[in-house]
């Protein structure tokens, strides 16, 4: 038996990669061969569906779109939160247990209750098609979320850290940035890391706000599938290079979101 | 007069945390702020700092009114209980941080960091970060950063009371050194009577928010004004008991009493007694002493000496008796008080001074 420790963390380990080696395995197929046979390595080689996806504009629009939009939302989220999550933390003000809990609701609410006013709202004043109109959008749910996160962490900061500062003679701005950020460094990387993976898997609310000039990835994928029939390994290279954004956002904050999941409100 | 506070008082929400208080501090020596808990210690100090407004009155500094004066414009420093760095700057860059925000000369700063930093023992740990290091040198860092500033008002807010024992026998012995050297006016506040006696200096017991008294730390130690400034100045605290004169006698009980002595000319009627644990013995000392019988609550052994608590009639006393007595609860003990080492109070607690000296 001492000898088998090994198995089942590497069955469990197969089991999760499997769907992801499937996917990149047929991206390197041509669709004939992912229809035609089963096979479990690609027999005929092919980089045409990477190449169109990176020639078409269509495709590395949307790339482009949603990147646009994830990262205009996480900016916003993280540099709206940390005044807020200062406050929380750090005042006591008429209302605030309740503002603070009144920010979790927002979260409450599945996206598609918001699809139509958003909508509406945003094609009355012409944000409609607009990666800033997806960005907002998503503020809706991220804002609180790292409100919550990052209060937590500067609540984890003493008090008298700040007043060490003020004695020393800094002011409150040249403390903030100089001191205190690099402090809460582990729940920044932490509240990013959530707010893109928010707004880079959030579908719904992207799909609907958004038409031709600003269509994020995955709308995309789902309409390439039903107008020029199966065209399965352009779909499984768009799937692949779907991943590598988030993965590379995970192997960045990995070390903080070790200490951020011990630490902090997450 | 070195900071002044002039009739301030502090109220937060709908609670007064200083009474009115007027305290004038000396200039260039330990003044220890000795009280238990919540008796408003850290609020003073707040107050000197300017981290916090007071409700009403005035803060004076060297003759200057800095009641609204922002933190940053007063020349203070201050540490804190729990060990306070900049967790994302390594000992060095802590210690030079209040010289840098103030722009002094980068050569200047080298100069007076590795000097503060040999005075503290911390030299070759200047190059780590703060997590990196013991409870100790991390508040030896914390100290090096108060130091370095040449404040002229040093706050210190219980700054030892997180270190193992040996650690605190070592930094009180140090302390007064370093920062009486540079001539600051140091502020301390602890919570415990032994320090404040070996510090030295001068001593303001607090009370629930109240100065009950201030002066040269030994005066205040052998006269407190009334029984509150004596229990806030004594561990184990001090015990007290109520007796009554009549004639030419105190009486505690029918069976006790004592000729009064030095207090002929007061008037018949109810007093305080209050006597310090190491006066009330097992065995009769020099002096005039009374024995009582009392029957043991607990013992606490401390290697060389027996903290005894003891049911004498309605009191429960405490004596600091030199030696080892396993005393189990309910046996019955001979305990002499010292009644000539007593503090009399009047019925309003306040101490009657001696009449004979």
């Amino acid at each position: 038996m001492k000898n088998f420790k090994w198995l089942s963390p590497t069955l469990y380990i197969l089991f999760l990669m499997l769907p992801i080696y499937w996917l990149v395995s047929m991206s390197f197929k041509t669709t004939n061969e992912i229809l035609g046979s089963f096979t479990l390595w690609p027999q005929e080689f092919t980089l045409s569906n990477y190449i169109t996806i990176f020639t078409d504009p269509t495709w590395y629009n949307g790339y482009f779109n949603s990147l646009t939009y994830v990262m205009v939302n996480t900016l916003f989220s993280v540099s709206v939160a940390l005044p807020a999550a200062y406050a929380f933390s750090r005042y006591r003000f008429l209302g605030d247990k309740h503002l603070f809990f009144w920010l979790l609701t927002n979260r409450m609410a599945p996206p598609a209750v918001f699809a139509l006013p958003f909508f509406q709202l945003y094609s009355a004043i012409g944000l409609f098609d607009t990666p800033v109109a997806v960005a907002l959008a998503h503020c809706l749910f991220n804002i609180p979320l790292a409100v919550w996160i990052l209060e937590g962490f500067m609540s984890g900061v003493p008090k008298e850290l700040d007043e060490t500062a003020y004695v020393d003679g800094y002011g409150f701005w040249h403390f903030f940035v100089k001191i205190f950020l690099p402090t809460i460094a582990a729940g920044i990387g932490v509240v990013m890391f959530f707010c893109f993976m928010f707004s880079w898997v959030e579908l719904l609310l992207a799909k609907t706000l958004t038409s031709v000039a600003a269509k994020p990835i995955a709308a995309t994928m789902t309409r390439t599938a039903s107008t020029s029939g199966y065209e399965l390994g352009l779909l499984a290279a768009a799937g692949t290079l779907t991943i590598i954004p988030g993965a590379f956002v995970i192997w960045f904050v990995r070390n903080h979101i070790a200490k951020g999941f011990a630490l902090g409100r997450v | 007069m070195a900071i002044e506070l002039r009739n301030v008082t502090k109220r937060v929400g709908g609670e007064t945390h200083i009474y009115p208080t007027d305290l004038a501090l000396e200039q260039g020596c330990f003044n220890v702020l000795l009280g238990t808990t919540l008796s408003g210690k850290t609020t003073l100090l707040r107050l000197m700092a300017g981290l916090e407004k007071p409700s009403t009155g005035e803060v004076w500094f060297k003759g200057q009114n800095v009641t609204g004066v922002a933190v940053q414009k007063r020349n203070v420093a201050m540490v804190y209980q729990q060990f306070i760095n900049y967790p994302n700057f390594n000992v060095y860059d802590n210690i030079a941080s209040p010289l840098r925000v103030n722009r002094t000369a980068a050569k200047e700063i080298d100069a007076r960091v590795r000097k503060v930093a040999e005075l503290l023992q911390i030299a070759p740990m200047l190059q780590r970060m703060p997590a990196e290091l013991s409870g100790g040198q991390q508040q030896r860092t914390a100290l090096a950063r108060a130091l370095v500033k040449d404040a002229e008002l040093v706050l210190l807010d219980e700054p030892l009371a997180n270190l193992d024992y040996k650690l605190r026998e070592e930094f009180r012995e140090e302390l007064p050194k370093l920062f009486l050297d540079s001539g600051a006016t140091v502020v301390y506040a602890t919570t415990e009577p032994a320090e404040a006696l070996l510090l030295g200096g001068y001593t303001a017991t607090l009370h629930q928010g109240r100065v009950t008294q201030f002066g040269p730390t030994a005066h205040i130690y052998r006269h407190p004004l009334d029984l509150i400034s004596a229990q806030v100045f004594s561990d184990p605290p001090i015990n007290h008991a109520r007796i009554r004169k009549q004639g030419g006698s105190f009486y505690y009980s029918d069976s006790v009493h004592w000729d009064v002595g030095g207090y002929r000319s007061l008037a018949d009627g109810d007093y305080v007694i209050g006597f310090r644990p190491h006066h009330i013995g097992l065995t009769p000392v020099g002096g005039t002493t009374v024995k009582v019988i009392g029957s043991v609550v607990v013992t606490e052994i401390s290697g060389s000496e027996s903290v005894i608590h003891a049911r004498v009639n309605e009191d429960t006393w405490v004596s600091l008796s030199p030696g080892i007595h396993p005393l189990k609860r309910g046996d019955e003990v001979q305990l002499h008080v010292q009644v000539d080492k007593c503090f009399y109070f009047d019925a309003e607690h306040r101490l009657i001074p001696r009449q004979d000296i």
